[in-house]
């Protein structure tokens, strides 16, 4: 009876400690892809990507219009 | 019974959609003089699918940004735009497609006419959904990357060809204010045009189509849906498994089996129909407490 209880309390706390792993998992991987954007946004203007954006947004984008 | 989003939430929801809409496409002048917006500020995105070229867009499209930027010769992959993606993702998800997106907005008051039966259910949906998948890799990264002129240039393809929001916000009104942009239109207007007046007719009776079926951003920002930290989640204790946040979603997900679907947009319809609190939105910076015992 002892060592039934025993072994309950185990799988419990297995599936607790499963349980928390998750938790902290699922709260981390947004904050990790936020930071991987962040990074990856950073060498983007480095690369001067940002002025590419600016210059084909603030001329009329014909093909948008559908005349180009 | 399609009960929508009630109420109270559902009027919340329109009001973020038009502010928002209003506030990154609020250069007036440009409406007046049929010109468009030349300032710094557009060189940052705006998270929805706003075209660059509308006379009021105060910053630029992501997927007209991500196009321009891999089109060049300089560049093949674009460090800044996967970097807004991941970002806008992550902290979001298609939260901006129900809350955000212009052309989100338009769709959902085009579906609040009553005309017509509403169709829930279009015939061939689950491949008509793949769709969009096709158009990003296709019509966003492959032939503007590939299909290259003499000088190494490319061209925007899904803005050229497809993209509706562009039609509805910048070529119809450019060209309704802008005498020398009239004259020029021609065969790809048209075309354009009649993809729009398709999608705004259908908009009527299914919702959200371009959503659905065809829209690149909401096929990127869907993939985040999992991580992302708008998210859902389904107290398994208190899920009666009723069906009533399926009979509540207008996109048509099995939203207790399935809480952060590719395809689900964020509305909320869903939480204001689930009779037991079962379903519970996680954002950041913390999720519910409740959830945190669990």
């Amino acid at each position: 009876m002892r060592s039934l209880k025993q072994t309950k309390t185990t799988k419990n706390k297995t599936y607790d400690e499963r349980a928390a792993v998750n938790r902290i998992r699922q709260r981390l991987a947004p904050a990790v892809v936020l930071f991987a954007g962040a990074v990856f946004m950073l060498a983007g203007i480095y690369r001067g990507e940002m002025d590419v954006v600016l210059r084909k947004a603030i001329n009329l984008c014909l093909e948008c219009i559908g005349i180009g | 019974m399609d009960r929508g989003l009630t109420g109270v939430s559902a009027r919340i929801r329109h009001w973020v959609q038009i502010g928002f809409t209003a506030v990154t496409n609020g250069y007036a002048k440009g409406f007046a003089e049929g010109s468009i917006y030349t300032g710094s500020s557009k060189a940052f995105c705006v998270p929805g699918l706003n075209c660059y070229s509308c006379p009021g867009a105060l910053g630029s499209c992501p997927i007209g940004a991500l196009q321009a930027v891999i089109a060049t010769r300089n560049f093949s992959f674009s460090w800044y735009m996967t970097g807004f993606f991941l970002a806008v993702g992550a902290l979001l998800g298609r939260f901006v497609c129900g809350w955000l997106c212009p052309f989100g907005l338009v769709q959902d008051l085009l579906y609040k006419i009553p005309l017509g039966e509403k169709i829930l259910k279009v015939r061939g949906d689950r491949f008509l959904r793949l769709l969009k998948y096709g158009i990003l890799l296709l019509f966003v990264l492959l032939l503007p990357m590939f299909v290259l002129d003499l000088a190494g240039q490319g061209e925007p393809w899904f803005c050229k060809w497809i993209c509706p929001s562009g039609t509805l916000m910048a070529g119809w009104p450019l060209v309704m204010l802008n005498e020398g942009i009239r004259q020029a239109v021609g065969f790809l207007f048209a075309w354009k045009s009649m993809i729009l007046i398709v999608l705004i007719v259908l908009s009527i009776v299914v919702y959200r189509p371009f959503c659905r079926y065809l829209c690149p951003l909401g096929a990127i920002y869907g993939m985040f849906n999992p991580i992302s930290m708008v998210r859902y989640r389904v107290d398994r204790k208190k899920c009666t498994s009723c069906g009533d946040c399926q009979k509540a979603c207008r996109m048509n997900i099995c939203v207790s089996e399935n809480p952060n679907s590719a395809e689900c947009i964020r509305c909320g319809a869903c939480l204001s129909a689930c009779r037991t609190n079962a379903l519970l939105k996680m954002s950041f910076p913390a999720p519910p407490k409740s959830l945190a015992k669990e």
